[in-house]
Formats: structure tokens, sequence, C-alpha cells
């Protein structure tokens, strides 16, 4: 009989454990998707970064 | 006291304990009327929105399912069918029961707010409340009306789906709403007719130890002579069409001759047989209900294809 032996309550908190940390997984997945879905509103995003993008320059002609 | 003290682990709970406070059973109709009110109204939200709200919206839903059994353990105990919830058979305490239904109420509201608008969270969050506080704390041991009013809890998510989309209330969420509402009360009875021993024993005043089951079957015919308007006017709103409209007619006539020969059966009869009558009107209710928002989902998408509606 070592310390380490697996008793049945084990598994039954595991199965809480892994529950939990399935459940937090899935909300921070669901969050990172609601974000997306609202800041991009279907379209697609564009970083605003220090490269210069043609688009927003002054028409020239 | 002793130097030692035992603790048992038998009744430790698993993961699928605490889902059972949410009452996943009473989750899955608001899944299904929320999906159906938010799929029927006129716009559209994107997919992971209306995804994340009706998700929002079982979750409290749940919740409130989960402070109803902190509130309830005393009378759960006693009736046969509530006696494995996780907090009468000793799995969930009480107060880990009350702390789950306040922390998940708080965040499924604030999380619809954040995903839909605050009209829809504002309707779930009075939706928590009712069922909570009116109907789990006043209503239920008070009065034999109990489920009558508080089934606008149950009523309330095909509201708040539709909130979701339009961000108000129209006539013909208002109408959705009276369906559930008005359907509630001959499920209910139907039970209770069959499951009798129960609620005498918990001291939980409903109708058949109250007023006796005669009344009890005078009222679930009168509650359907209620529902029959309301379930066929639904199909000349906007939402409505000619397929709802044609199984809206032939569910409410089947679940009207139910209802009928529950009232007529004297009580000797039922015994005699069990119940047979009383427990098939109340399965039928459960398909009543589930077919009767399949029918306006089924319109929605017909209506999409230029084919159902007016």
């Amino acid at each position: 009989m070592g310390l380490s032996q697996e008793h049945e309550i084990h598994k039954r908190r595991f199965s809480r454990n892994l529950g939990v940390g399935i459940v937090l997984g899935g909300f921070v997945a669901l969050v990172f998707a609601l974000t997306i879905a609202k800041v991009t509103d279907g379209r697609p995003t564009q970083a605003f970064d220090h490269s210069v993008r043609i688009e927003q320059l002054p028409a020239t002609e | 006291m002793s130097d030692s003290t035992s603790i048992s682990y038998e009744n430790e709970a698993q993961f699928g304990d605490y889902f059972a406070l949410l009452k996943p059973r009473v989750m899955s109709l608001v899944v299904f009327t929320a999906l159906v009110g938010l799929v029927v109204a006129p716009g559209g939200v994107n997919p992971v929105v209306g995804f994340a709200s009706i998700l929002f919206i079982a979750i409290g839903a749940g919740a409130s399912g989960a402070l109803n059994m902190w509130y309830d353990a005393d009378i759960d105990a006693v009736m046969q069918r509530t006696a494995n919830r996780p907090v009468p058979a000793g799995k969930v305490g009480a107060g880990e029961a009350y702390a789950i239904g306040i922390t998940l109420s708080v965040m499924a509201v604030i999380m619809l707010a954040l995903a839909a608008n605050f009209f829809a969270a504002g309707l779930l969050a009075f939706t928590i409340f009712f069922y909570a506080v009116v109907y789990t704390m006043w209503l239920k041991r008070w009065t034999p009306q109990n489920i009558v009013i508080g089934g606008a809890a149950g009523a309330f998510p095909p509201m708040i789906g539709w909130a979701v989309v339009t961000g108000g209330i129209s006539i013909e969420s208002s109408l959705m709403f009276a369906l559930i509402l008005m359907w509630t009360p001959p499920h209910f009875w139907a039970l209770a007719l069959f499951m009798k021993e129960d609620y005498s024993k918990a001291g939980v005043p409903m109708l058949t130890v109250t007023h006796g089951r005669a009344v009890t079957r005078k009222h679930i015919l009168a509650y359907t002579l209620i529902l029959l308007p309301i379930a066929v006017g639904l199909g000349f709103t906007s939402v409505g069409g000619p397929f709802y409209l044609t199984v809206a007619v032939l569910m409410n006539l089947w679940f009207l001759k139910g209802a009928i020969e529950i009232l007529r059966r004297p009580e000797t009869a039922a015994t005699a047989d069990d119940y047979k009558v009383e427990r098939t009107f109340f399965r039928f209710s459960i398909y009543y209900l589930f077919i009767s928002f399949g029918a306006l989902l089924v319109e929605a998408t017909l209506k999409s294809y230029g084919l159902g509606g007016w």
C-alpha cells in the first residue's frame, strides 16, 4: 500500500476538476469569439500599426 | 468528539451533480423556446452572438433552478419525484447551491447585456427574480395558483430570444409568452393528478390538495380553452403562416379533446387504470409545446425560401 494509491474518490474529484477546466476554457473561447464577432461585424479586420495604408492616403491625380 | 474525525466521501459530488443543479431538462425547453424566439424575430444577429445569447439565457434559467433547489431542499426531500436532486441527496450542500445560483445569475445577466443588449439582459434578470423569489419563495407554499403565476418564469425565454434581436417587445413575442403561460397550468395539474401523494406530503398547496381533484379537472379544461385562441391567434401574426396555423389548430383540438376526457373521468375510473388518461395528457403536453414552437421554426425556415408566412 503505497501513498500514491488511487482511490475511487480521486477519480470523482478528477472528473470535477476536468469539468470545471473545460467549462472555463470554453468560456474564454466564447468571449474571444464574441469579441471577434463584435469587432469585425462581418468584415475583415485590419491592424492599425505603423505601416502605411494605401487606401488611407489622399487621392492623387 | 474523538481525536480522529471520519469524513464520509461516499456522497461527494461529481461534476454531473453540479450540472444537475441547473435542471438540465427545464434548460432544454428554455434553450429551444429562446432559440425559436430569436430565429423568428425580424432581422438577425451574428451567429456567434446568437449562440452566446442562448447559452447565457440557459445559464440564467439554470441558475434560477439552483436557487430553487437551495430554497426548496426541505420540500424536495419529502417528494419522491425530487428526492434524488443533488441537495436532498446530500451531494451538494444547500449553501453551495445558493452560491452557484447567485454567481451564475449575475454572470449570465452581465454576459447577456454585453453579448446582446441591456433590454434582453433586464428581461433575463427579471425572469430569474420571478422564478427564484416570486415563485419559489412567495407563491409555491402559499397559494394553489402558484404555478399559474409561476409559469410566467418559464414563459419569458422566447420573449428574451426575441429581445436579443429586436431589443424590444412585440405582439408576437407577447403571444409566445402567453402561449407558454397558459400551457403551464394544464401541464402541471395533469402531473399533480397522478403524483397525488407527493404534494400533499410536502405541504405544497397544489390545487389537487386544496380544492380537490374534481376542481382541478375543471381548471385544466378552462386553461386549455384560453390557450386555444392564443395558440391559433399567433398563427395570424407576422411569425405565423399556413403551416403553423394548421399545426396549431390540430394540436389544440387534440389538447382540448384530452382536457375534456380528463374532465369527464370520475376519480374511481382514474385510480382503476392508474391515471392512464392523465399520464397520456401530461406526456402529450410536452410534445405540444415542442411541436408548436417547432412549427414556428419551420415556418421561419420556409419563409427564408419564400414559401412560408402570409
